[in-house]
């Protein structure tokens, strides 16, 4: 019996830190997971709406237009296949983000000028 | 051994300061089996509940029923989708998940069990039945697993036009003939106790409510939801002019809510075992859909692979 993670995770996941069962699977016949993304009108970025299985990069936008468009939710589709997405790691996030922390200075509210100074 | 204990109050902690929970991160083997078991079923209900809407898509009395109902079915057919990728982020697979649904491990919504048997069953579905999913995924919108809150939240925005076209349907039976009007009420008659039964078994009954609620997946019990549904409906069905099939149902003034009678539970879970009037059929409908589908999954594999070749070969020429 062979072991694997067929979703990854927003990209991969230590077996040891997931939390729980993974589930064992012999075959893989499903299609290849995509990660999709929507800019919803000109002048927005793309945002992650959720995934799909698709054979290959034209079904994946063909599909992703069905599953998250019938609305007009978009007028632009990214299809990622998911294993290409790589991520942090949550359990290092403290001190991943750590150097941001301690710099109150970066912010504009730490500069106190006095007042005939405007709105600047 | 401390460590872990740790891990398991970090992550209570989290869901009691409403901080959602995502893929990566550590969660009880409990909730995520929890989650998986719920999101799937849910999925498969979505998927499922399109066979006995499919069977009027046909037979609508005119063309903008027609393409109004199309679209409801399609719309469930996507609601699958966004569930059953939600599920994923979990670590199961679409196969598996696929596989538990074909071999009855897995269960969906025993309302898709029962048969629809005129033009007006549609229209009850549309207000009772996605009535009490609406509540049921409202409340959902709210769950404390990521993945799935933003799954319902899709989801809900698309559901009121499901609710409202139900509703409209029966309105317009509800203002014909005599014969129509009499349509109108059987359907109600054969969709009322179903569509209670949705909300599953009494709190005190329930098993996984207790923990559900802890980890916040769940955020109203069974019997709440239940009460709001039926609170909802006494009035809208005053608006058609139609009753609903209970007796004991009445205003409660002092408690300000309705009060109704008595689910009959030997029923519900007579169904639920895989005994209701269409478990067979629609099992069998979904099995069928699958295996007959399988040359294009094949083929649509074959012509990705050459594809990939075709690239390769082309890049080192
Ligand atoms: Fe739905
Ligand atoms: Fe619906």
């Amino acid at each position: 019996m062979s072991f694997q993670i067929r979703k990854f995770y927003y990209g991969d996941i230590p077996e040891d830190k997931a939390g729980g069962a993974i589930v064992s699977k012999q075959t893989a016949n499903d299609w290849p997971l995509w990660e999709i993304f929507i800019r919803s009108k000109q002048g927005l970025d793309h945002k992650h709406v959720g995934s799909l299985h698709a054979a290959d990069a034209q079904m994946a936008i063909e599909n992703a237009r069905d599953v998250y468009t019938r609305r007009m939710e978009g007028v632009s589709i990214w299809a990622v296949e998911s294993k290409h997405i790589h991520a942090s790691n949550p359990d290092e996030a403290t001190s991943l983000y750590e150097p941001a922390n301690d710099k109150i200075y970066r912010y504009p509210t730490f500069y106190d000028l006095p007042d005939e100074v405007g709105h600047m | 051994m401390s460590v872990l204990i740790n891990q398991e109050e970090l992550f209570q902690d989290r869901v009691d300061n409403e901080i959602k929970i995502e893929p990566r991160d550590w969660m009880p083997d409990a909730y995520r089996k929890t989650l998986v078991r719920q999101i799937s079923q849910h999925a498969h209900s979505e998927i499922v509940g399109m066979l006995p809407e499919g069977n009027w898509i046909s037979r609508a009395p005119s063309l903008k029923r027609k393409a109004i109902l199309l679209a409801k079915v399609q719309d469930e057919a996507g609601h699958g989708l966004y569930l059953y990728s939600a599920a994923e982020t979990l670590g199961t697979s679409r196969e598996q998940m696929i596989n538990d649904l074909h071999s009855g491990k897995a269960k969906y919504s025993s309302i898709f069990n029962y048969p629809t048997l005129t033009w007006a069953d549609i229209g009850a579905i549309g207000w009772l039945v996605d009535g009490a999913a609406i509540l049921n995924q409202v409340m959902l919108c709210r769950t404390s697993y990521g993945p799935y809150a933003r799954a319902m939240v899709r989801i809900c925005k698309e559901e009121s036009f499901h609710q409202r076209q139900g509703f409209d349907i029966l309105l317009t039976l509800s203002r014909g003939t005599p014969a129509q009007k009499e349509m109108c009420q059987d359907a109600i008659n054969r969709w009322w106790w179903p569509s209670m039964m949705m909300f599953g078994p009494r709190d005190s009954e329930s098993t996984n409510s207790d923990q559900s609620m802890k980890w916040k997946i769940k955020r109203k019990s069974n019997d709440e939801l239940r009460q709001n549904f039926v609170d909802m409906c006494a009035e809208q069905v005053k608006v058609l002019g139609m009753t609903l099939p209970d007796a004991d149902l009445k205003w409660n003034e002092a408690e300000g809510k309705y009060d109704f009678g008595e689910i009959d539970w030997d029923e519900f879970w007579n169904v639920v075992k895989g005994n209701g009037p269409c478990n067979k059929q629609r099992l069998d409908a979904r099995r069928k859909a699958w295996e007959e589908g399988e040359w294009v999954r094949e083929a649509a594999s074959a012509f990705a692979k050459k594809q990939q070749q075709k690239q390769k070969q082309d890049k080192a020429a």
